[in-house]
């Protein structure tokens, strides 16, 4: 446990003093990874502990990254406001389509979820008078916390990398909490936790509107950071890059969607500079992935650790048979 | 005192009708082994109980209560548990990690949400994990995921996994299936050793496991009671030698 502690504290310095060792250009580059990092935690909490993959996750995104946007026009560009407003409304927004989903599962859950998401996604489309339509919502205020603005990337990163923090740490003990286990079960095997006398729907439904929240968090920040929404925020291709990330990352862990989603955004802005054709590039990353490591990133490092652990020891199973034996 | 009261239970899958007409009632404390040929109804019944399926028709009462409509984990709840055929655990988790699962249920545990489950924080939950993993002799290996070990001890974690739920009834779909002699005879001895208020139902294809654990049988087949009567008139009964 102290181990935890030491390593969340290194992290949070470097954070802390990230900004006066990199450039400006990579503190923008980072900013941008935390928020999607935080997009790829929220949607793990189903895909990776619960077993419930989804593809229609941007409709969270899109909906914080509106509703902070909009709230920010109309009403009031406090930070406190517009993130809470922008988790209220995703959080309503999970809740309602959530009791739809709850009622399949598997490939008709993926395809729901994805429904789902397009109907929201025309819904932005259409309403051009709140969300600009397809030129999307242009001219937001820059964010004011405490009576300050922050218009600075700066300051905007630290106010991201301590939400980030945050919302990890809340993540971390809430997988490790006895409700976490039992979304972990779920994912093991749904039947048996029903045997066990689990009311799983209920658990499924929270962990999907958790996840919704987590999602419409991610979305308001993104408004913060780029000042401007488009619709394809909210389009299906940002489900399938956000389920990349966490599949790439390595899902079912608290780190691995970290991971995924600064290998895409690094991808990303690496091979823009040179080809358009960097979906095509990630692609064939994915496809790599899926064949040769189908555990993500974090199950290289895992796998990797393992091999070096069996130069000094040996396995579980024989580890087991030596204490039978003995 | 009855426990549980079968009226008239009816199952069909389409046009097959896999029971016809089930009707029983079990005291408390019973020992019951079912037994039929295979496609009897036996498994099927069972699951009429647990609520993993729904009646065509009939009605199911437990403790007096009309249950025919309820979901399996409102069952379970209640008292109701089972154990699988086939193994049916968590296999990607550890023996302790599928016990605290059961137990954490049946304590409903506070801090859920914002406390990590730990042995600090939940003493009484592991210590009861421990006298369980204690008595099955599985302590030795509780730290091990459920798909490293081997298929007796798997049996084994199904069957503890009931108890630990301290039910008041508890149905064993075959639980010395694919057992060696060696872990048979374990099992039977532990099955003996079951709390006498408990209510036992036993499908077993093992006739020598059945009639050594069971007070009543009942015979299935072709989805209907033939016999239910003592062990002694059971075994004497020619008929059931030809269905089983």
């Amino acid at each position: 446990m102290k181990n935890v502690y030491l390593q969340f504290a290194i992290v949070l310095l470097l954070f802390a003093a990230a900004p006066f060792f990199i450039s400006s250009f990579h503190i923008t580059l980072l900013t941008e990874i935390l928020i999607l990092a935080i997009f790829a935690l929220s949607l793990n909490v189903i895909v990776g502990y619960t077993g419930m993959v989804s593809l229609g996750h941007a409709a969270f995104f899109g909906t914080g990254a509106y509703a902070a946007g909009i709230i920010a026009q109309h009403v009031s560009a406090n930070m406190l406001f517009t993130l809470f407003g922008a988790v209220i409304i995703s959080v309503l927004l999970a809740g309602l389509i959530g009791l739809f989903c709850m009622k399949v599962s598997g490939f008709y859950f993926l395809m729901l979820t994805l429904a789902f998401s397009q109907m929201v996604y025309s819904f932005v489309y259409q309403s051009t008078e709140w969300t600009g339509g397809s030129n999307g919502l242009s001219g937001i205020p820059r964010p004011v916390l405490f009576g300050w603005e922050i218009s600075n990337m700066v300051w905007l990163f630290y106010v991201i990398a301590a939400l980030f923090m945050l919302l990890y740490a809340g993540l971390r003990i809430l997988v490790g909490s006895p409700f976490g286990k039992i979304l972990v079960g779920i994912r093991e095997n749904e039947t048996r936790l029903k045997s066990m006398g689990y009311n799983t729907n209920i658990y499924k439904y929270l962990a999907f509107v958790i996840s919704g929240a987590l999602g419409g968090v991610s979305g308001s920040l993104y408004t913060y950071f780029n000042g401007f929404i488009a619709p394809s925020d909210v389009y299906w291709t940002m489900s399938g890059t956000v389920l990349i990330m966490v599949l790439i990352g390595g899902s079912g862990t608290m780190i691995g969607p970290v991971l995924g989603a600064a290998m895409i955004v690094l991808l990303e802005t690496t091979i823009a500079s040179y080809t358009d054709m960097w979906m095509l590039i990630l692609g064939s990353v994915f496809i790599l992935f899926v064949i040769f490591f189908p555990s993500g990133l974090y199950g290289i490092w895992q796998d990797l650790s393992v091999r070096f652990q069996k130069r000094g020891g040996p396995s579980e199973v024989t580890k087991l048979n030596k204490k039978r034996a003995s | 005192m009855k426990i549980l009261e079968v009226e008239a239970i009816n199952k069909s899958f389409g046009g097959l009708e896999i029971l016809k007409e089930v009707s029983f009632n079990v005291n408390q404390g019973e020992r019951i082994g079912i037994i039929g040929p295979n496609g009897a109804g036996k498994t099927t019944f069972f699951n009429l109980l647990t609520g993993d399926l729904g009646p065509s028709r009939g009605t199911i009462y437990f403790k007096g209560s009309n249950i025919t409509k309820e979901p399996n984990y409102k069952r379970s709840r209640r008292g109701i548990v089972r154990t699988f055929q086939k193994n049916n655990l968590l296999d990607e988790l550890s023996i302790l990690d599928n016990l605290l699962l059961v137990l954490q249920r049946k304590h409903g545990l506070k801090h859920t949400w914002f406390r990590i489950r730990k042995e600090k924080y939940y003493k009484a939950l592991y210590e009861e994990a421990e006298k369980l993993l204690e008595t099955w002799g599985l302590t030795v290996q509780r730290h091990v995921k459920v798909k490293n070990l081997s298929y007796g001890e798997q049996r084994q974690i199904e069957i503890m996994l009931g108890i630990a739920t301290d039910p008041s009834m508890l149905l064993l779909d075959e639980p010395t299936a694919g057992m060696s002699q060696s872990e048979t005879d374990y099992i039977v001895q532990l099955l003996a050793k079951l709390p006498k208020e408990l209510t036992v139902m036993i499908i077993e294809h093992d006739l020598e496991v059945i009639f050594g654990l069971a007070e009543r049988m009942i015979v299935l087949h072709d989805g209907h009671v033939l016999i239910d009567d003592t062990p002694e008139v059971s075994k004497s009964d020619s008929i059931r030698w030809e269905v089983t």
